[in-house]
């Protein structure tokens, strides 16, 4: 047990050493303060005019104007504008992959509904994943189409978490466009390269051959899916968005063959959210603060790896009973992996949003179903790509705003009156992930029959239907997969429609909302600092932070929490 | 007529951008992994003297006969035999600790071993993740040494130098766990003999 811990300690030291230098580099890639510049002279001013030139090549292409600024209004309906055209030309690639080259199984189109919700799901930065990859996709549909969203879907979160703290730190938004490239063309794109060397020297394939027909040692035919993994597994993990190329996602063997391309997927998931905290810092000029809201998230974060790795070492006493001996619970799990290393990751993958699995969630003990489910719920531990930093800071808004009438003074964040306008649309933000999550869900399990399709009856079903709209609104895109999901099920036509509402509600409304709340911000004069000034950055103020995710996340869901996975502890230890 | 110039902007970005990320970047790796490591970018594939592919060194294989270590169940078979489909395939059982269908179908599995006399342990009671782990535990390959060493007829000191070759250890000795490689070693097996 001690060497598990162990070694999911050391996994996440390197998180700590990246963040403040991804995080000062995303400062730097979207201009803190534009007159930092590289002054030395080597690789990376070589580097940096490379970047400058493609990225004026695309303004001069697409026709953008890199020194417009835009309002809250316009960075928000950019968004949609480019989310709409890639979310069109991704559609109808899918559906007409009959006819596309490089299909060399000749997979038929999907059904209308599994394309439309693969697109919602890849455009929202959800990934889930109402299919197989090998059974469902072509080489063209995963590479031309869903490859192409797995950086637009991340850098549109990214560009939405910088102008939230462009406008939370009195700057203008900045411009969509610009923001869009730049985190492709300076982050994305090289990091993705980088770590597609990486598996590739790991041992993931990168191929357009068909699937290989071997004759095994004992005679049997198999039949072995391969692709061009690589590159499309690097920015599936980095960019959190966690659609697998296969199937069995990161615990197939070619997406994720070893100890060393798990390292190195479990930390490209968590590099950029918690860089992106290390970037707020530097744009408040607070690093101070910044620090305290990492450990803040990392004491969530420990907390939840250490229940999860607990429920998986101490196995399933119904199994332990007939083994004659306590053992890890391995269902669904690599040996190479183990019970520990799968335990981080889940956790990571919930709490990042990046949603990739290199072991099977819906058999993890109700220890992990615990925590991954509540996870989704509070959304902010590392939070998606951008946009989970910006919930953060919705939290902390209202934190000030709780505080603030406690001591009866005017509620400031970072010298910014905070009023009804910024309350309501904090409001907003939060409110829409219960919506989005227990309609849906209470008008599913209202019809289990015909609905539902829950493959685990008793409590861990209640789990199944509430984890799937709960993945769909976070965008997160992990599941309990045994639920009938997916075509041919005749429960798939449901659940593709309502998890892509759920999808699309949890993305757009509260990315508008962030926005017009960042754009006003960024009107208010400063007010100057006092001695009765409220300080945000204390151990005492984050201590409150805290208190306040908790009792909102708790309030919201935790009836969920106590009909599904609690209930399900206490049936399984027959307490 | 500013919307259709918001919309000419977007259409514009999105074919630009999609030639980049969906186009070179892919094309790009494609050219790295043939030129560098092509072993690995076509999937590590094993191939015998005829050149005919047996297996892959990552993907685990289904063995039955008493002269072979026996690999972990897999609800998918590891995409062998009849059932297998076309495009190959992965997957789990994703049954839920609570479902009563797990512990029978342990208890099957459990009786198996015991009847082969092997010790049951975790990884060979419970299916994996992805139906196509090629790692069993080094307990589970420990105590299926008598059994093979008696059906191939060798001494089992033997047989345990060659599993102890095929053991695949943890990353810098820390990270992930150890495992033995059910193919390599019956392939190695085989080739002593």
């Amino acid at each position: 047990m001690w060497q598990g811990l162990f070694q999911i300690a050391l996994t996440l030291l390197p998180i700590g050493i990246i963040t403040p230098i991804l995080g000062k580099y995303l400062a730097v890639v979207f201009e803190a303060d534009p007159s930092t510049r590289l002054r030395s002279k080597s690789v990376l001013t070589w580097l940096d005019s490379v970047f400058s030139h493609s990225e004026r090549a695309i303004y001069r292409f697409s026709q953008i104007d890199r020194d417009q600024v835009m309002t809250g209004w316009q960075y928000a309906r950019a968004i949609f504008a480019s989310n709409i055209v890639m979310g069109i030309f991704v559609f109808i690639l899918l559906i007409t992959q009959a006819g596309l080259p490089f299909n060399s199984t000749g997979l038929i189109a999907p059904t209308w509904d599994t394309a439309l919700h693969t697109t919602i799901s890849f455009l929202t930065n959800t990934d889930q994943q109402h299919y197989s990859g090998e059974t469902t996709f072509s080489y063209a549909s995963q590479v031309l189409g869903l490859g192409f969203l797995l950086f637009t879907s991340a850098a549109t979160g990214l560009a939405v978490g910088i102008a939230f703290i462009r406008g939370l730190t009195g700057r203008s938004l900045g411009n969509f466009y610009v923001d869009l490239t730049r985190g492709i063309i300076r982050v994305l794109l090289p990091l993705s390269i980088v770590i597609a060397l990486l598996f590739l020297i790991g041992g993931v394939p990168e191929t357009l051959d068909p699937p290989i027909t071997a004759t095994t040692l004992d005679g049997a035919t198999q039949i072995i899916a391969v692709g061009p993994v690589a590159h499309f597994e690097s920015i599936k993990q980095l960019g959190e968005n966690g659609g697998g190329f296969f199937g069995a996602n990161s615990a197939h063997p070619f997406e994720n063959p070893n100890s060393f391309t798990n390292l190195i997927a479990t930390i490209a998931m968590i590099s950029i959210p918690a860089a992106l905290i290390h970037t707020y810092g530097i744009f408040a000029g607070n690093t101070r603060q910044s620090w305290l809201i990492f450990g803040m998230v990392f004491g969530f974060f420990i907390i939840s790896i250490g229940i999860a790795a607990m429920g998986e070492y101490g196995g399933n006493p119904l199994i332990n009973a007939q083994l004659g001996s306590s053992q890890p619970n391995l269902e669904g799990k690599e040996v190479r992996f183990g019970w520990a290393q799968t335990a981080l990751w889940a956790v990571a993958t919930t709490g990042t949003m990046c949603g990739a699995v290199n072991g099977m969630l819906d058999s993890f003990m109700p220890a992990g179903g615990l925590v991954t489910l509540f996870n989704l719920f509070l959304q902010i531990i590392w939070g998606g790509q951008g946009t989970g930093t910006a919930y953060l800071f919705v939290y902390l808004i209202l934190a000030v705003f709780l505080t603030g009438l406690m001591v009866g003074r005017t509620p400031e964040f970072l010298g910014r009156k905070i009023e009804k306008p910024e309350i309501i649309l904090a409001s907003v933000v939060l409110l829409v992930h219960p919506i989005a999550v227990l309609i849906p869900s209470a008008i599913t399990l209202a019809f289990p029959e015909t609905l539902s399709g829950i493959s685990n009856a008793g409590f861990h079903g209640i789990s199944q239907v509430v984890y799937e709209y709960a993945s769909a609104s976070a965008n997160n895109g992990s599941g309990l997969e045994g639920l009938a999901d997916s075509a041919p099920a005749a429960t798939g036509l449901w659940w593709n429609l309502s998890a892509s509402m759920s999808m699309l509600f949890g993305r757009y409304v509260p990315i508008l909302a962030l926005l017009l709340l960042a754009d006003g911000m960024s009107r208010k004069q400063p007010v100057p600092m006092t001695t009765g000034t409220l300080r945000t950055d204390t151990v005492l103020f984050t201590s409150v932070t805290a208190g306040v995710i908790l009792v909102l996340g708790a309030l919201s869901f935790f009836p969920i929490l106590a009909l599904g996975p609690i209930a399900e502890a206490f049936q399984i230890h027959n307490l | 007529m500013n919307q259709v110039k918001e919309f000419g902007t977007a259409i514009r970005s999105t074919l630009i951008l999609w030639l980049i990320v969906a186009v070179m970047y892919p094309l790009m790796m494609l050219a790295v992994g043939e030129l560098f490591v092509p072993f690995q970018a076509h999937g590590s594939i094993l191939r015998n003297r005829q050149s005919q592919a047996i297996g892959s060194a990552l993907i685990g294989q289904p063995f039955t006969s008493d002269k072979y270590f026996w690999s972990r169940p897999s609800t998918i078979d590891y995409s062998a035999g009849k059932t297998a489909a076309p495009t190959g395939g992965s997957g789990a059982s994703n049954l839920a600790p609570s479902n009563p269908d797990l512990p029978k179908r342990t208890k099957v599995e459990i009786d198996r071993l015991k009847a082969a006399g092997i010790k049951p342990t975790n990884d060979l009671v419970y299916t994996s993740g992805s139906g196509l782990d090629p790692h069993i535990s080094l307990e589970s390959a420990r105590n299926q040494i008598p059994r093979v060493a008696r059906a191939r007829g060798l001494d089992t000191n033997k047989v345990e130098i060659i599993m102890t070759q095929s053991i695949e250890d943890r990353f810098l000795g820390i990270f992930g766990e150890p495992g033995v490689n059910v193919l390599n070693l019956n392939l190695a097996l085989d080739k002593l003999t």
